[in-house]
């Protein structure tokens, strides 16, 4: 039976990404956020990041050695919550 | 650290940014360094529905569009990467909705066929033949073209930064130009705020932020900043393959290769600057525009929306390459929402034109002159 490590942890569930995809990326040379999530699409699914964010950024201060305030956050945008076209359109009616 | 001096700077590490880096390496010339204020991808490159299309109504773009489309099917192996580059060729289609808009993209159809591009109008019926889910309600026509399609503009970008890198090109994020020293009528150094770096060789590939690195060495370039807002839909089964744009409300929209729709609209009363914000009345009134049209997305989730500038010339056209006003100046700039998928062959022209080369296509008409000489040549085919 395979034996699991931390790199098989999904840190994105939304978009289905591991620690082990989110590592290789900083080690590639990939040390911002929002570089990382262009590239991996961690933090562009439904929920936007509210598991995988926090993840990534102690990540990137584990292997770059900086502190995490000095890590920028990738923005949160609307809406909070998915929400349906049908009744987006609505509103406006 | 940043160094002393080098061969070129590059300002702006958008998709050009990184292109140009790239052909520039990869005719031997190594000591590149490209400048980005925020992170690779930032400005307008990285907020990009990432369209690609021939589709254009000038002869100019046209041209270049060609070379576009092919410089993307041979990426991935040009740029040597293993980034999916989700390059889909599922077509364009520019719907109209009255006898103006037909008839100007029928001649846009000529123009595109006389130089070899496969586009063509299609009837109402076929349009419905071929996207069967749209709503063709008032609609009278439409151009398509099959060979047209759309990118990860992400992975592209990080594709041409990384085989730039490889090639000897230093990369600084973070670092925000804050002044370019001149003497004499020529480029001596760009001051950083990390630093001076000697060169002779500027290039301005700072898209909305394009006109402030211009006053830096007293040009004025005429670029309106202007934001687009777009959303993004949690992802669903593939329904359709083509990118679909309405002439009647601006709207537009796509299906991305990861199931997710891709849904903006044009709107002429959007914010000036650089303000990268958005507005709960940009999802309603496009939600409801492309309801209209696609009733099928009415139990589908946004899951975001973000916003890009736009950086807009009086022609709605790019501009492209040396300036006389300043020797070791160049321009690459005014792309007016439509640049990402030019970053194939722009990025190769403007390496040719910065060692002094023959450009493999002239793009002298593109020229910053043509607002001296008031030879300005409006691209009709924008969004």
């Amino acid at each position: 039976m395979k034996k699991f490590t931390d790199d098989d942890v999904i840190v994105c569930r939304c978009e289905d990404v591991t620690l082990g995809q989110i590592r290789e990326v900083i080690r590639r040379g990939y040390t911002d956020p929002e570089e990382i999530k262009r590239i991996t699409r961690a933090g562009m699914g439904p929920c936007q990041g509210k598991t995988c964010r926090d993840i990534i950024i102690r990540e990137v201060a584990r292997i770059t050695g900086k502190r995490i305030d000095e890590i920028p956050v990738p923005t949160y945008r609307p809406p909070s919550k998915p929400i349906k076209v049908g009744l987006l359109a609505e509103e406006s009616d | 650290m940043l160094p002393t001096f080098a061969e070129v700077v590059i300002v702006g590490g958008g998709v050009h940014g990184c292109s140009i880096a790239y052909h520039l390496a990869a005719k031997g010339v190594h000591d590149v360094v490209v400048l980005e204020q925020k992170y690779l991808t930032y400005g307008g490159t990285g907020r990009s529905a990432a369209g690609i299309r021939q589709q254009f109504g000038t002869e100019i773009n046209c041209r270049l569009a060609k070379e576009n489309i092919k410089g993307f099917m041979r990426m991935k192996d040009e740029l040597d990467t293993d980034f999916d580059l989700e390059l889909e060729q599922g077509g364009y289609i520019w719907l109209a909705y009255s006898e103006g808009q037909l008839n100007q993209l029928k001649k846009n159809v000529e123009l595109q066929n006389g130089l070899g591009i496969p586009s063509r109008i299609l009837s109402p019926d076929e349009i419905k033949e071929l996207i069967p889910l749209l709503n063709v309600d008032g609609v009278l026509g439409a151009s398509w073209c099959a060979e047209d399609g759309h990118v990860n503009p992400h992975r592209v970008t990080f594709a041409y930064y990384e085989a730039a890198k490889r090639r000897g090109v230093k990369f600084f994020t973070y670092t925000k130009v804050i002044d370019i020293e001149t003497k004499g009528g020529r480029v001596e150094s760009v001051l950083t705020e990390k630093g001076r770096i000697s060169t002779r060789k500027v290039v301005n590939a700072a898209g909305p932020w394009g006109r402030e690195i211009g006053k830096m060495v007293g040009l004025d370039i005429p670029i309106v900043s202007e934001r687009h807002q777009i959303m993004v839909t949690e992802p669903v089964n593939r329904i359709i393959k083509p990118l679909i744009l309405c002439q009647d409300d601006g709207s537009y929209w796509k299906q991305e290769p990861t199931g997710g729709f891709l849904i903006g609209m044009d709107n002429p009363n959007e914010k000036k600057g650089y303000d990268i914000g958005v507005t709960w009345q940009f999802m309603e009134e496009v939600s409801r525009r492309v309801l209209r049209k696609m009733p099928i997305l009415r139990d589908v989730r946004v899951v975001r929306q973000w916003s890009g500038p736009y950086d807009i010339t009086p022609d709605s056209q790019s501009i492209i390459g040396p300036v006389e006003e300043v020797e070791g100046f160049y321009l690459d700039v005014g792309w007016s929402g439509h640049g990402l998928q030019f970053a194939p062959s722009i990025g190769r022209i403007m390496s040719e034109l910065i060692l002094g080369e023959e450009p493999f296509i002239s793009v002298d008409v593109l020229s910053f002159n043509r607002f001296k000489t008031g030879k300005l040549i409006p691209e009709p085919a924008c969004i």
